[in-house]
């Protein structure tokens, strides 16, 4: 009697288990990076307690084909953003390697857009990001290479999380990391993926899966 | 008994099997060139060329085009120890970038790397030995 409790028991705890595993895949969400507070607003003449968090906030860029690109421009848009120089000796070409796969995957799709800002802004003038552009292989509109003043560039990429530098010791003078950053629809980071490491790409494919399924 | 008698002969067919995949001398050599080649690949050019040697779109060229290897054999080492910036031709595609100098490569080293290309990409068997590295190199322009 007690033998067949047990295994009844565990049968249900097994259910149970399958049923809450089931449900996280088909409910999965995202993690919201960065610093978040708390705010106090009033609903109905109630008070609620609601969550700000860390958003990209508004920029202005030249792009590859001389047009100002700004925040509006990925408005309601996922994109994956990164840090980069054309010149770039050590990671970013694995880094824009990788994203490359990405961008042929959803070059076609209205929902998924590229963004490169480039730390050289002595260089890597409107002219040298479009021939770049298009010797990589980027045939549309939906990823855009930018160039701004050093600190504007500089001052976006610690808004998304990520170290830059102008380093004369390091490979072609900048140091900087290899995430690619992954915004939502809200401008929310959702995301920061190794570009030069094959499963952490691998994953950033399937988190942004994850992420266009989010109303 | 007939458990120990199966064992000898698993024994002795894995022992014939080593013998007969013996490798000559020479082989052995490139073999251990290739193995050197290859950590110098991963650190100093898999990021541009790729970790197969596929190249990146018109930006970084292939170096798997058997036929551009053979050629140009005579100038690789030269290539690859000052880099690279003028119009070439490789697996039907022109490019045009700048590949920068390797100073911190050793002669020895560039024969390591250009053995590894060479035999694993470009399916070719010769070593690029010490020497004939260093008979190329005194001949860069
Ligand atoms: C920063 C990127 C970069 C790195 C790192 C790099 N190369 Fe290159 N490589 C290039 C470019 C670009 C060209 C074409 C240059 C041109 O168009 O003048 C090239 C050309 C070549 C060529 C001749 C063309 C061909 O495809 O066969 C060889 C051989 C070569 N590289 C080998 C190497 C080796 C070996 C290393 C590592 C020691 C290396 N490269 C590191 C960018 C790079």
């Amino acid at each position: 009697m007690v033998n067949l409790f047990h295994i009844r028991a565990s049968v249900v705890l097994a259910l149970a288990a399958l049923g809450i595993s089931s449900c996280q895949s088909n409910t999965a969400t995202l993690p919201i990076y960065g610093q978040r507070e708390p705010v106090e607003k009033i609903v109905d003449g109630k008070t609620i307690t609601d969550t700000l968090y860390h958003t990209i906030p508004a920029f202005k860029f030249l792009n590859q084909d001389s047009i100002y690109i700004t925040d509006k421009n990925y408005d309601n848009k996922v994109y994956i953003a990164n840090f980069f120089f054309t010149h770039c000796p050590s990671i970013c070409p694995t880094m824009n390697r990788n994203l490359l796969k990405v961008y042929e995957q959803y070059k076609d799709s209205d929902q998924v857009y590229f963004l490169s800002h480039s730390i050289d802004f002595k260089y890597d003038q409107p002219h040298v990001l479009k021939e770049y552009a298009h010797k990589l292989g980027v045939s549309n509109d939906h990823w855009n290479f930018v160039t701004g003043s050093k600190a504007d560039i500089y001052g976006i990429a610690n808004q998304y999380l990520v170290y830059t530098a102008e380093d004369k010791n390091a490979p072609g003078g900048y140091d900087h990391q290899g995430y690619l950053v992954l915004i939502d629809k809200q401008k929310r980071i959702r995301g920061a993926y190794d570009g030069t490491n094959d499963e952490q790409v691998a994953k950033l494919q399937k988190e942004l899966a994850i992420l266009l399924q989010e109303k | 008994m007939t458990k120990i008698y199966f064992l000898a002969i698993l024994v002795s067919i894995y022992f014939l099997s080593a013998m007969s995949s013996c490798q000559s001398g020479e082989d052995i050599k490139t073999a251990q060139y290739a193995v050197n080649g290859q950590k110098i690949y991963i650190n100093h050019c898999k990021n541009c060329h790729g970790e197969k040697g596929e190249g990146l779109g018109l930006l970084y060229p292939p170096l798997t085009d058997v036929d551009f290897l053979t050629k140009n054999r005579e100038r690789l080492s030269c290539i690859i120890r000052n880099g690279l910036n003028e119009e070439i031709t490789v697996a039907g595609k022109t490019f045009h970038t700048i590949m920068p100098a390797n100073e911190t490569l050793t002669d020895i080293d560039i024969a390591y790397v250009l053995t590894y290309i060479t035999t694993n990409f470009g399916k070719q068997d010769k070593i690029f030995s010490l020497e004939e590295v260093q008979q190329d190199l005194i001949n860069c322009k």
